[in-house]
């Protein structure tokens, strides 16, 4: 009795199939392969981009973000349907090879797979497919039935895409389907012959199949083997050349994007990577104004972006209505990729990308809060773009007026308020401070352990100086020895350089870093995130810096500071993490556990907390921005307070204190929620046990 | 088309605490911080637009001292394509037709199709632009808040006057337009740009080279003397309202509207 003929050793259409599937492999890969490359093209063209270091640290991503999956979970539903399926294509993966071989050399076994091991692999691709079948249809019916918001297009970003990513799904469900009925078709065959027919996982699809295959004759499943097959066929290499035109590219690009993704929290890449700042002058060009100035990882991001919607569904600027949508910044330049970097075709290189695809706008509406990359499960860069895109827009001369003020009295006097040098120490001198707790400018008469760089906000700010008086007494009642610059402490520019101006931000850190080192101290203290992020991640060569909170709950686990009740049991706490002490620096629990050192005080969490925290509406030179918006970034979060059942809010950064009580007068919030500084909260709750002069006659006679 | 913009380095207003000084004859100049003076900045910014569409050059003129250069620098960064620092000893002391005769003799010079000048200096009077013009016999149209080219060397331009309502006059070229603030949005110079044109040569021609008569500027030549400044007494306190929110609201609407300031 003859047995099951395979695909290689039939014919179709008069051709011999080894021949046929041959061919079809040689020319599916060669097309593939050729609109891989047209796709590498303006990644070519593009910036250079140092991603070649650190190998181990990459490794390492790839192993958390690419096969571990890491960010998933944190939309569970879809995040599980991600995981079942990646698992599924990874196990699939030896089972495709042999499949297409098998096509050309017939009865090829995967080395290493013919005895108890392939028995085993065989069950694993049986349920791995079923899995993968199943999810693509819940895919669908979530996409066309439940229709999750964040996948939706509105009309001024184009036309949704749940047509072309249904057509994806179920082109991988019918992939499945196929290779099942090759299966099953085979197996069934053998065992109505009465042959070995090999292992069918229980319960699977193929299983299923191969169960209702016994009742039909062998010419039907010799058919079906053969047809099956060459669907198969069909459908592998339609989609692998179809997915470089669309979202499922990231199933080629992912592992690349992850290993390539940035490593550095909290930084800013330089201008262009390879030139020094002293070699800046000879850059024709800054930032990004054309899509060949971004650098070819960024451009890679684009590629790899699978229109998932978690970036925007985090993003306050999108929440807000600003017209910035992270997404649609990702897909308006993969579009401008594939149009103007055509497949076939001649390219079109070099026309502006501001005022095209994007606006000038959108690019300053983003805070830098990093949401979107915090939830990015393919690790896709933002802030970075962002920036340099305003680098492109400074340089140009494209500034909005209302930040040209703040930007040139940075330039001429160290802070955007144009407010003298010499009063940059001003907070310190109230006779009744000065009294209680005199703050040393460190001049060159004085010299201490430690520098309190207090920034500009915190220094000028009426309402903001008394953070700055706060952290000056409770830095001493730590019984740190510190001092400040005063009129030699210049903005940190933070923000400077995150709005683009980078000449500006290098003027002001080379200055702040002489003033430092001229000091002498060995280590820096800052009660304010953005000053903190600038010393920590772009300043070179400056002592250690901390931020009061870390300074603080030290203290509070020595028994240094003391922090009583005086709690009336009606005040909930809800702490608000500030972008640049959480996200960007991964300080979180230190203020946390600062609040729950106050005897008696109670504490919720909102839902939007610790690395899915929602922006307060921006700091530093945002805080001069005129956006477009429906409501105020800093509302709804106040909202989310109110929602959390909190009636004091506690942050710990000037900035997010200057959001929040905006927030809280023009959201209606007066008189039902108040925001405090988590050190001005410290400092209502100091445990003075003796006066602090007496202290120091103390310490004198010592 | 070639454009020349006068341009004065000032006191900048917003970042400076102004104080009169012990004498009461100028301003504490300790500590200043100067800038371009803000309408010439918007007259600048008008020059690079008109002639991006016209072609030609923009040239900026100051006459001062070496620390004047820098608002010829901040300038020349935003895209003018030279800089010209008229310098000389016997200049100091210029009242207002001093300097319009010293930028006079420079324009004479030269060959200018339009002269743009801001509407007023914030340490100054409005006068240079206006008598520039006379001195030149050229036509002048002051406060002008938009600038169109038309064809045969004229300009479609339109004032602002009273109630903020405009005029709209053709004038022939060459002529004077003194520009107002919010004509146009200048666009941003940060250090970058300034230190690309740190190395442009600057020209300072002197009264000698520009055929200037010195007994027409300079202290000797003004005629209007500055003998000094004083602080305004501070008057009343401001109007205080008391009532609930929408009284207030009532208040200043009915206070506002007895000014003019609604219709």
């Amino acid at each position: 009795m003859e047995g099951i003929q395979s695909p290689a050793g039939s014919t179709f259409w008069f051709i011999p199939g080894h021949t046929l599937f041959l061919l079809m492999h040689l020319l599916g890969t060669a097309l593939f392969a050729y609109i891989v490359a047209r796709r590498l093209s303006p990644l070519i063209r593009a910036q250079s981009d140092a991603r070649f270091n650190r190998p181990l640290a990459r490794l390492q991503k790839v192993l958390k973000f690419w096969l571990g999956q890491w960010k998933h979970p944190r939309y569970p539903s879809a995040g599980t349907i991600h995981i079942l399926v990646f698992a599924g294509f990874i196990l699939l993966a030896t089972r495709a090879f042999t499949v297409l071989v098998s096509g050309v050399v017939d009865g090829f076994v995967f080395p290493g797979l013919s005895g108890e091991l392939g028995r085993v692999y065989a069950i694993v691709t049986d349920y791995a497919g079923t899995v993968v079948f199943l999810c693509m249809l819940i895919a669908i019916v979530r996409r066309l039935l439940f229709k999750p918001a964040r996948y939706a297009v509105p009309e001024k970003y184009g036309r949704a895409h749940t047509a072309d990513a249904t057509f994806l799904l179920a082109l991988i469900a019918l992939l499945m389907l196929v290779d099942s009925l090759y299966e099953a078709s085979e197996s069934a065959y053998r065992m109505l012959q009465g042959q070995p027919s090999g292992v069918t996982a229980v319960l699977s699809m193929t299983w299923l199949l191969k169960a209702w295959f016994l009742t039909f004759s062998l010419g039907i499943l010799q058919q079906i083997h053969l047809a099956s097959y060459f669907v198969h066929e069909v459908t592998f290499f339609f989609l692998l050349c179809y997915r470089p035109f669309g979202i499922q590219f990231h199933v080629e690009t992912s592992l690349f994007s992850v290993y390539f993704a940035k490593l550095d929290r909290g930084t800013v890449k330089p201008v262009r990577w390879g030139v020094p700042d002293d070699h800046l002058d000879q850059v024709k060009s800054f930032g990004v104004k054309k899509f060949e100035d971004f650098t070819w990882k960024h451009i890679l991001d684009f590629y790899s972006c699978a229109e998932c919607g978690r970036c925007s569904d985090n993003c306050p600027a999108n929440a807000a209505g600003r017209p910035l949508s992270p997404r649609f910044l990702t897909t308006k330049a993969r579009d401008y990729s594939f149009g103007h970097y055509p497949v076939f075709g001649p390219k079109n290189e070099g026309t502006p990308l501001v005022g095209s695809i994007f606006s000038e706008d959108q690019i300053w509406s983003c805070t830098t809060c990093g949401a979107c990359e915090e939830e990015c499960p393919l690790l896709v860069e933002y802030i970075d773009k962002i920036v340099d895109l305003r680098r492109g827009l400074v340089d140009d001369g494209n500034v909005p007026q209302s930040l040209q003020k703040p930007l040139k009295s940075l330039e001429s006097r160290g802070n955007p308020y144009g407010k003298m040098e010499k009063k940059r120490a001003d907070w310190t001198k109230g006779k009744e401070f000065q009294t209680a707790c005199p703050v040393k400018v460190l001049d060159g008469t004085n010299d201490a352990d430690a520098l309190y760089f207090v920034d500009s906000v915190t220094s000028y700010d009426e309402r903001m100086q008394s953070i700055a008086q706060s952290t000056a007494r409770v830095l001493r009642a730590s019984g740190m020895d510190f001092g400040i610059l005063g009129a030699a402490e210049k903005d940190s520019g933070h923000d400077v350089r995150r709005f683009g101006e980078e000449m500006l931000f290098a003027s002001l850190r080379d200055h702040n870093v002489d003033a430092i080192k001229a000091s002498g101290v060995r280590n820096i203290v800052t009660s304010d995130p953005h000053a903190y992020n600038a010393l920590k991640n772009d300043y070179r060569n400056v002592p250690r810096v901390e931020h009061t909170s870390q300074v603080i709950a030290r203290s509070v686990r020595s028994g240094a500071i003391k922090l009583d009740g005086g709690e009336n049991g009606k005040s909930v706490y809800t702490y608000h993490d500030p972008c640049y002490l959480g996200r960007h620096n991964q300080i979180y629990d230190d203020p946390r556990e600062i609040l729950d050192a106050i005897p008696k005080l109670k504490r919720v969490e909102m839902k939007h907390s610790r690395d899915r925290s929602f922006c307060c509406g921006g700091g530093g030179l945002m805080l001069f921005y005129e956006p477009q918006e429906d409501e105020r970034i800093g509302v709804k979060r106040v909202r989310m307070a109110a929602e959390a059942g909190a009636n004091v809010i506690v942050t710990s950064c000037p900035f997010c204190l200057t959001n929040i009580e905006d927030a809280i007068k023009v959201g209606g919030f007066e008189g039902k929620i108040t925001v405090v500084d988590l050190v001005e909260l410290v400092d209502q709750h100091l445990v003075r046990e003796k006066p602090v002069a007496e202290r120091d006659q103390v310490a004198a006679s010592v | 088309m070639e454009i020349l913009v006068c341009v004065k380095r000032v006191p900048d207003t917003s970042e400076n605490e102004i104080a009169i000084n012990s004498a009461g004859n100028d301003i504490e100049r300790d500590d200043l911080v100067y800038s371009i003076n803000e309408w010439d900045n918007y007259a600048v910014e008008e020059a690079l637009q008109i002639a991006a569409k016209s072609g030609g050059n923009v040239t900026v003129v100051t006459v001062g001292t070496d620390e004047d250069e820098e608002v010829l620098r901040r300038e020349m960064a935003m895209g003018a394509t030279h800089g010209v620092l008229i310098s000389d000893e016997m200049f100091t002391g210029s009242d207002a037709k001093g300097i319009a005769t010293i930028l006079k003799g420079f324009v004479k010079k030269g060959n200018y199709d339009l002269i743009l000048t801001g509407v007023q200096a914030e340490d100054g009077g409005a006068q240079v632009g206006g008598m520039l013009a006379a001195m030149l016999d050229y036509p002048f149209a002051s406060l002008v808040n938009s600038i169109e080219l038309l064809d045969g060397r004229k300009l479609k331009v339109s004032r602002e006057i009273e109630g903020g309502n405009k005029e709209v006059s053709e004038i022939d070229l060459p002529c004077v337009l003194s520009i107002q603030t919010g004509i146009n949005e200048p666009r941003y110079v940060g250090m970058r740009g300034i230190r690309q044109v740190a190395s442009v040569p600057i020209p300072t021609p002197t009264a000698k080279e520009l055929g200037i008569d010195p007994a027409t500027v300079g202290a000797n030549g003004s005629k209007v003397k500055r003998i000094g400044y004083f602080v305004p007494t501070v008057g009343e306190a401001a109007e205080m309202l008391s009532g609930s929110r929408e009284e207030n609201v009532d208040k200043v609407i009915e206070l506002v509207a007895a000014k003019g300031g609604l219709k």
